[in-house]
């Protein structure tokens, strides 16, 4: 089997400018997305605040500040291929000293602490990014690499439902959740749901569905109607943007699935915040 | 939307004026204050000790700012979740506390407390950092430096849109 080299040096220049660019550029198609809803909305200060989110967009790139304060927990799915060889430290030890070195070039606020419940110091650079790494076939290396705000992850959610539950109760869990979160959420959202699985995998699913491309649809019919029903109802629960009323609530609701046991029907609900920043890179 | 403009602190007279879902241009200054702020002050009012700041003429605001490069007035400003803070807000009302400015919703204590005592909360929109920087006038740290992020900082502000939620 032939291998294939790739340095560090590679994946870190690599994975700079890609955090880099997130940080101050959201997903390509979050505007399309933003002036379609403020084309529909009623809601008058829904309509101000979608206004400001689209010069926000225009202005960070221009002025290099972070598109939102909180620039969050970075968070990287890599696959790797079996036939390629990382020269140097293992990929968590590369995606953290870049992280480090990043933060402080783009003065990023630190935002993780070290010990979730003993005093909370603060690392002060942004790490641990956390890194999800799985093996594929090939030689090639797939970092998606996204920037989770606190806000709306705080929110989130997963239930353990039985083999009996509908997707009817899948939808009501949904809106149950997206009303919860309110304004706290930042919303209008991009809704990841995970199904199947177990306990962990459906809540990894639900983070992976929110980095599908906004425009892609799911590629099972009855999953796309569903996704479809979904944002139907959560849009007409008035909540709107930031939760001070109308009819844009979420953007785009993802749904991924995975095999589970026959005893089983986990749901995962991650919530993503109108700042949608994330980027898929090749190596 | 009726829009308003006020500078900072806002009197009682200000504050009857104002209708939920008014927008509202401040003008003024804003002090930060995220979680472990809140928890200090807290905790130097339990111990019947003077905050280092008069919440009667106070203006808090739940963010936490991210450092400005060499030559910029900020880095990136914006809300954080307000109901982070409901547990510490009451006793802050209570000392004096009037205007606080986040995003989300707030718990009933805090809407009584803010409704007893005459106060009023502002929702300023998250995740639009980039434009909010350019109302903005100046951001240096005030107290609690060693807090990071979370430390309070002095914002004097012109023209920042909020939105009113509670009075």
């Amino acid at each position: 089997m032939a291998y294939r080299y790739v340095s560090c040096e590679t994946i870190e220049s690599e994975l700079a400018n890609a955090i880099k660019y997130i940080t101050f550029t959201p997903d390509p198609e979050l505007p399309a997305l933003l002036k379609n809803a403020l084309a529909n909305e009623t809601g008058e200060i829904s309509k101000d605040i979608l206004n400001c989110m689209l010069k926000n967009i225009e202005l960070a790139p221009k002025i290099e500040i972070p598109l939102c304060q909180d620039t969050g927990t970075l968070v990287v799915f890599a696959e790797i291929g079996n036939q390629c060889i990382i020269e140097g430290p293992p990929l968590p030890e590369i995606i953290n000293e870049t992280l480090i070195k990043v933060s402080k070039e783009l003065y990023l606020r630190p935002s993780i602490v070290k010990d979730p419940l003993l005093q909370r110091e603060n690392t002060g650079n942004n790490a641990p990014a956390i890194v999800h790494i799985s093996i594929i076939k090939g030689d090639t290396i797939k970092l998606q690499i996204d920037q989770k705000g606190g806000g709306a992850e705080n929110m989130s959610r997963l239930q353990m439902f039985t083999p009996s539950a509908s997707s009817e109760d899948i939808k009501n869990f949904v809106v149950e959740t997206v009303t919860l979160a309110g304004g706290n959420a930042c919303p209008p959202l991009i809704i990841g749901i995970g199904i199947g699985g177990n306990f962990e995998t459906c809540a990894l699913l639900a983070k992976k569905a929110i980095l599908r491309p906004l425009s892609k649809k799911n590629p099972l019919k009855e999953y796309a109607v569903l996704e479809q029903e979904i944002l139907e109802s959560v849009n007409a629960t008035g909540i709107g943007v930031q939760g001070l009323g109308g009819k844009t609530n979420a953007l785009a609701v993802h749904i991924l699935t995975a095999p589970c046991h026959i005893a089983s029907l986990p749901v995962a609900v991650n919530l993503q915040c109108h700042s949608h920043r994330h980027i898929e890179i090749i190596i | 939307m009726k829009i308003y403009r006020y500078t900072l602190p806002l009197c009682p007279a200000d504050i009857s004026q104002l209708n939920i879902s008014d927008k509202v241009l401040l003008s003024g200054c804003l002090f930060t204050a995220r979680d472990a702020a809140h928890k200090r002050m807290v905790e130097i009012i339990q111990r019947g000790e003077k905050l280092p700041l008069d919440l009667a003429e106070t203006t808090l605001f739940y963010c936490g700012p991210s450092p400005a490069r060499p030559g910029n007035v900020c880095g990136a400003i914006g809300p954080t979740t307000s109901s982070r803070m409901d547990v510490y807000t009451p006793i802050l009302i209570q000392n004096g506390l009037r205007v606080m400015i986040g995003k989300g919703e707030r718990s009933l204590e805090v809407q009584k407390a803010i409704m007893d005592f005459g106060a009023v909360y502002f929702i300023m929109s998250g995740g639009i950092s980039a434009y909010l920087s350019q109302h903005i006038v100046s951001c240096e740290t005030f107290l609690w430096q060693e807090l990071g992020p979370e430390a309070i900082y002095k914002l004097w502000v012109k023209d920042i849109p909020v939105y009113v939620h509670s009075k």
